[in-house]
């Protein structure tokens, strides 16, 4: 399975591009090409328009652009993909940044013509901040530029210089017509000078780093459980493994005890995998709540009241000066505030700016934090799972910020 | 040690998450439970995340009073089984006390569900929802989160969703207020068969191949039952089909297959020209944006 995210902005042809692959690959059905075909005649076009397949919210549909994230499902005979399809608008950041946060590869649209726009800019970085380490820039409207191998070497050359600084692991280009099909689902023969696969073969063939398995055990506790022979404490195995008869560390006890039981409703287990929900069974009481996390011995993180982080501001008001929130990292949720505004990131620079007077939405602020509880986490870029939290304001319930542990 | 997951265990997984998020963090949840398949799927999850304890929520049923009697029969039984609790609240309650007025006797009661429902959860002070829908089903659903938040009126306002990042999930609300949690929002209609077909899960027969009277009528077949039985010039036929998704009687349509089991349903499920929604429900043809209207009101 593959989670990917597409990120364009709204002329890129982004919506195209994903009726494209679902028009291809035949996942569009019966009846929604004929909702589509009435809802284009409508528009008075004589072609069925792919984007309106994604575009699902009455006001976007009127406007013709999209103003949220939209999630689309479909799988071909390998893989099975969910597509967080996030708008281009930069108002609408906070909804990029939702749907980038859950996938593996960010599939980032270009137009030929226009090559690097402060959108992609802002988009490059975004997938960068959200530790997305497949980055694929689809070089988009090939047709309107005579499917010119020049043209593309140019837009490929802009977006490389750009994110050099970025250091994204693995950052690939396709040059593609979303709208007559070109190297999308189909080669088509007008770009034989591309050597590389058709977009989704690229999708389907991608294999996304899973260094999970080395990181080191992250088990944030969900709920406990009084059973007859021990508690139990249940949860999902944020990072790393673990198997019966390992020795971990309960935080904030820093209790140690040794596992003796994994157990689902299937019975026992002799071991558990990042992304497995479990219940787990430890040798002696220990005082353990929901909030609690449970990691390996000797590879723990360290307990920490200040912290310094990256938070993409998403609450339409901006920040309150010395404002209370609530910080939820994993299971655990503690008051917080924020104590200093280091720097704001120029996205479209990636240079770094005083902050203004307040933190404002879709800024990108560098600050510290101060928990009113110590917080067990990981640097996000090492461990998505423990190193990002949210920012919830208690007196409107809104979630405000969405924050990566430095 | 096995180191494959598939999809399905993934989802299955993502699954349990939510629903012990939901017990961790909401006061006073409920799981919503029509004794339709995705429901079932629903309290299969539950199992997986809760036993050997009690689920921390009853179930609840909002009942049109026009559902198929086999599914009733079947929730009944199904709840009894897990030894759950069960509530049901009625849309024909809702009409003795007024709140419900259908403009015609036959009217379709799917959209009358909603004040049903918000009376129940107002009645009963759940804070949060747990139901099965999920985002391939329909365009509006697409761009639902997994924690949905509902306003005191219960009205579903797009622009004012949470952002929802990573598995960090805000379910805090204020007092009357609730959010909706839709543990299988990324499974998808042949992901919810073949979950069914791995895990043995009894569902009521309606899924499965048999011989029903119906009419053609517009494109769709039209189970011919008291409720709605054939009109002028029609002919009943009697076909061997199959509901994909069970209903209000009323606007709840069969397709033609000998499919008998979970696994040939899953496999037609995967060749499928339509949508579950496309084929089989006659209220979701009447506008694009029917599904939206119906949330901001309250539907599910």
């Amino acid at each position: 399975m593959l989670r990917f995210s597409t990120a364009g902005s709204v002329d890129d042809g982004k919506s195209t591009l994903i009726g494209r692959l679902l028009h291809d690959t035949r996942q569009v059905l019966e009846d929604q090409l004929a909702a589509l075909a009435r809802a284009s005649a409508r528009r008075g076009l004589d072609a069925p328009d792919l984007s309106l397949l994604t575009d699902g919210l009455e006001a976007e549909r009127e406007q013709g652009i999209t103003i949220d994230v939209a999630y689309r499902y479909f799988a071909t005979p390998r893989r099975k993909f969910i597509v967080a399809d996030t708008p281009g608008h930069e108002q609408y950041t906070r909804n990029m940044a939702t749907g980038a946060s859950t996938a593996d590869v960010a599939v980032v649209l270009a137009d030929v013509r226009k090559g690097l726009l402060p959108q992609s800019r802002r988009h490059l970085y975004i997938a960068h901040l959200l530790g997305i380490r497949h980055v694929v820039v689809a070089v988009n409207k090939m047709d309107l530029a005579g499917y010119s191998r020049e043209a593309f070497e140019a837009v490929r050359a802009a977006f490389e210089t750009f994110a050099a600084p970025l250091a994204i692991p693995d950052l690939r280009f396709v040059p593609v017509s979303a709208l007559h099909g070109d190297l999308v689902v189909e080669r088509g023969t007008r770009m034989d000078w591309y050597p590389g696969p058709a977009l989704l073969e690229l999708l389907e063939t991608l294999e996304p780093a899973q260094n999970e398995l080395a990181l080191p055990l992250r088990f944030p506790v969900q709920l406990v459980q009084r059973r007859a022979e021990a508690r139990a404490y249940l949860g999902r195995v944020a990072s790393g493994a673990v198997r019966v008869g390992d020795e971990v560390v309960a935080l904030p006890s820093a209790r140690r005890a040794a596992v003796s039981g994994i157990r689902t409703l299937e019975g026992e287990r002799g071991a558990a995998l990042a992304g497995d929900s479990v219940a787990l069974l430890l040798a002696g009481e220990i005082d353990i709540a929901r909030g609690d996390l449970i990691a390996e011995a000797g590879r723990a993180p360290r307990p920490a009241r200040s912290l310094a982080a990256k938070l993409v501001w998403l609450g339409e008001d901006p920040a309150a000066p010395d404002g209370s929130y609530l910080l939820k990292h994993a299971t655990r949720t503690v008051p917080a505030r924020i104590a200093a505004v280091d720097y704001r990131v120029d996205v479209e620079t990636l240079g770094r700016h005083a902050p203004g007077p307040r933190i404002a939405m879709n800024d990108i602020v560098r600050v510290g934090l101060q928990a009113q509880q110590p917080v067990f986490c990981d640097p996000y870029l090492a461990n998505r799972g423990t190193g990002a939290f949210i920012l919830i304001d208690p007196l409107t319930n809104g979630t405000v910020a969405a924050g990566m542990i430095e | 040690m096995k180191l494959e997951r598939s999809h399905l265990d993934w989802l299955e997984s993502e699954a349990i998450f939510v629903l012990r998020e939901v017990a961790g963090e909401c006061a006073n949840p409920v799981l919503f439970f029509s004794g339709g398949k995705d429901s079932l799927v629903l309290l299969r999850l539950a199992e997986k995340a809760f036993r050997p304890a009690r689920f921390p929520f009853p179930l609840l049923h909002i009942d049109t009073g026009h559902n198929f009697p086999e599914v009733i029969e079947f929730r009944d039984r199904r709840a009894a089984e897990l030894g759950e609790r069960l509530v049901v609240r009625t849309v024909e309650d809702s009409m003795r006390r007024g709140s419900v007025r259908l403009r015609s006797a036959d009217e379709s009661r799917n959209a009358a569900q909603s004040v049903t429902l918000l009376e129940a959860i107002a009645e009963l002070a759940f804070d949060a929802a747990i139901g099965g829908a999920r985002r391939d089903e329909e365009k509006a659903r697409a761009k639902e989160r997994f924690f949905s938040f509902r306003d005191r009126s219960g009205g579903w306002e797009p622009r004012h969703q949470r952002p929802e990042l990573w598995s960090l999930y805000n379910a805090r609300v204020a007092a009357g207020e609730h959010v909706r949690v839709f543990p299988i929002s990324n499974w998808t209609e042949p992901d919810i068969w073949q979950y069914i077909a791995r895990e043995g899960l009894e569902l009521p027969s309606l899924y499965y191949a048999h011989r029903r009277a119906v009419v053609r009528r517009n494109g769709v077949l039209v189970p011919v039952t008291p409720l709605t039985p054939p009109r002028a010039g029609e002919r009943a036929e009697e076909l061997t089909v199959r509901f994909r998704t069970v209903g209000d009687i009323s606007c709840t349509c069969p397709v033609e297959s000998v499919a008998a089991n979970a696994g040939e349903i899953a496999a037609e499920t995967a060749a499928a020209r339509l949508t579950e929604r496309g084929a089989t429900r006659m209220d979701d043809r009447s506008s694009d944006a029917s599904m939206e209207r119906r949330k901001r009101e309250g539907y599910f």
